[in-house]
């Protein structure tokens, strides 16, 4: 019988010929991701780290994201901590305020490869399944203990298969796709689960796949993954990586406890609608809904292409009066991208306001928190209550170049009507 | 002991709002806000041993650990749902807070039941009806007798230690 992704990829890190659902196993994870939480991780073992030190000094990727540049004495004094930390401890991969969002950073310099396994104390980690690899978040405890062992179990999920067929129509994005198959299966439907992404995936370049992945989590699935083929090879090498990596395919026979299909060439824009993801409609259902705040960013959507796609639509054009919109690179380098297109331009021109590489008002720390009783258009991937600053504020998830269309009318509205 | 139930789809920000991730981290500057945004009168109310009954997927979300150690930090003694959210489920495995999944007994719980538990024989009465769910496999019982993931991995550094100097 044959395997799939997951049973693959962790007999092959276990040490094991082959692996079964439910069965757990001890892996030596490639990369530990930590982000501003490593001042509350490292503060759990204090004592342990004196004696014992890293397991070693190369696990750790460490980026400063969050709450960036610090927002209050109290942020400020958790950076310090860690820059502290990393240089007591040598850490090699480092990443301070302003290199980008941690899952941007540590795609973009080549921390997750194909065939690896990557965990990180943030539940977007799985966006590295975009690169072929096995990736999933974890709590800061387990991330505390991995600093030290540089080990832990894993239980062998049971896979989900989801073929792709078809291709998305002009004004529709991965971002549909995405809430769309959340919409269907629900924020539970595919949890414990891996998913594994099949069929016309050649359709889907790196980006959007990382759009996808990211998301992954939103519907409970521990990764949510890519095959490897020639867009991943490029991509990597568009990084400078080549080679050193070992991709994992699943069999064509494997065993998946649930099989799905999608059409691509059906998707149309979707909205999640407040307070939950899998709250999932059509655009036409809600087109014309008053929003206050429009934000472009986030691990899910702020990068290049994202950002491309908005300013097509705001090019030469102001936003609606009254009205605020936030942009954010995911990444310095997306930044320096943006801006030597042009694009950075045409944001503010059009009335945005640009915020440094982070999370920004993604988890309501801080910069464009909402106020009692206003709305949101956001292209970040969750819309819980409360997640912006107020609770009784409302987020609505939608693709960029939704956000930017809706963006020129004050109210939510279809990207098809201005993309030709 | 009190028994406080809710829905689907308990998610981490209802649990702790993402605003304090970065401003609280140890048990008295979180229990304020527990479950600030679902149930404004729990973190005020809530007592050693009481139990939480909800739905499916409870803990979805953000895996920041504040809401498992909030929790546990007062007390309560188990979480009863018909399904966790895979991190939520491994956080509260790392803290040594028991998560107890059995939809049979959240569907049969109606408010004013009283609610026994056996976590070692994996069976609850609710209202006098019994239900069993799956014990925990033995390497994730490891961790729960060790008194969470964190001594265990003490016992583990110190293991390896004196095998080294051997
Ligand atoms: S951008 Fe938002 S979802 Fe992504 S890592 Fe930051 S806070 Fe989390």
């Amino acid at each position: 019988m044959g395997k799939t992704f997951a049973e693959k990829i962790l007999a092959r890190k276990s040490g094991r010929k082959e692996v079964v659902p439910g069965q757990i196993v001890t892996v030596k994870p490639d990369h530990l991701l930590t982000h501003d939480n490593t001042a509350a991780i490292i503060g759990k073992i204090g004592p342990e780290l004196e004696e014992y030190g890293v397991v070693s000094n190369d696990l750790s990727v460490i980026v400063i994201d969050h709450v960036v540049p610090a927002a209050n004495e109290k942020t400020a004094i958790n950076h310090k901590k860690i820059r502290e930390f990393v240089s007591r401890f040598n850490i090699k991969n480092f990443y301070d305020a302003g290199e980008g969002i941690c899952h941007q950073v540590v795609m973009e310099k080549g921390h997750a490869l194909p065939g690896n396994i990557v965990l990180g104390s943030d539940s977007h980690t799985c966006t590295y399944g975009a690169l072929n690899a096995l990736s999933s978040g974890i709590d800061r405890t387990e991330a505390a203990a991995l600093m030290l062992t540089g080990e832990t179990w894993l239980k062998v999920p049971e896979s989900i298969k989801m073929t792709l067929s078809g291709e998305l129509p002009p004004g529709v994005y991965a971002k549909d796709l995405i809430l769309h198959i959340i919409g269907d299966i629900g924020a539970d439907g595919a949890n414990y689960c891996s998913v594994e992404f099949h069929g016309s995936v050649n359709k889907l370049d790196m980006e959007e796949r990382m759009t996808i992945s990211n998301m992954g989590v939103e519907m409970g699935a521990k990764n949510a993954t890519f095959p490897y083929d020639s867009v991943t090879e490029k991509y990597l090498r568009s990084i400078g990586v080549q080679g050193g990596y070992e991709p994992v395919r699943a069999d064509e026979d494997a065993l998946y406890s649930k099989e799905l299909e999608y059409d691509m060439s059906d998707i149309v824009p979707k909205i999640a609608k407040p307070h939950t993801v899998d709250n999932v409609v059509d655009i036409d259902e809600i087109q014309g809904l008053d929003i206050d705040q429009f934000f472009i960013g986030t691990c899910t959507n702020g990068r290049l292409s994202d950002l491309r796609e908005a300013a097509r639509i705001l090019k030469g054009k102001k936003i609606a009066p009254g009205r605020r919109l936030l942009v954010l690179p995911a990444s310095r380098s997306v930044y320096r991208e943006a801006m030597s297109e042009g694009l950075i331009d045409i944001f503010v021109s059009a009335g945005g306001m640009i915020l440094p590489p982070g999370c920004g008002p993604c988890l309501g720390a801080h910069q464009g928190v909402l106020a009692p009783g206003e709305r949101c258009l956001s292209t970040a991937n969750r819309n819980f209550k409360g997640r912006m600053g107020s609770k009784e504020a409302e987020i609505y998830l939608a693709s960029p170049a939704t956000v930017a269309a809706s963006a020129l009318k004050g109210s939510i509205a279809d990207p098809r009507e201005v993309i030709g | 002991m009190k028994v406080w139930r809710y829905g689907d789809d308990v998610n981490t920000d209802l649990l702790f709002p993402g605003k304090y991730t970065y401003t609280c981290s140890t048990a008295e500057e979180i229990k304020p806000h527990l479950l600030e945004d679902l149930d404004p009168s729990f973190a005020e109310n809530v007592k050693e041993g009481d139990i939480i009954i909800a739905g499916k997927n409870f803990g979805c979300g953000s895996s920041r650990e504040q809401p498992v150690l909030g929790l546990k930090s007062v007390g309560i003694e188990a979480i009863i749902a018909e399904s966790f959210a895979r991190i939520f489920y491994r956080a509260a495995i790392n803290q040594g807070l028991v998560l107890i999944e059995c939809p049979e007994a959240v569907k049969a719980y109606s408010e004013g039941d009283t609610i026994v538990l056996n976590i070692e024989k994996g069976s609850i009465t609710v209202g006098g009806k019994t239900f069993s769910f799956p014990v925990l496999p033995e390497e994730i019982l490891a961790i729960r007798d060790a008194g969470g993931l964190l001594a265990y991995t003490r016992l583990k550094l110190k293991k390896f230690k004196s095998k080294e100097a051997h």
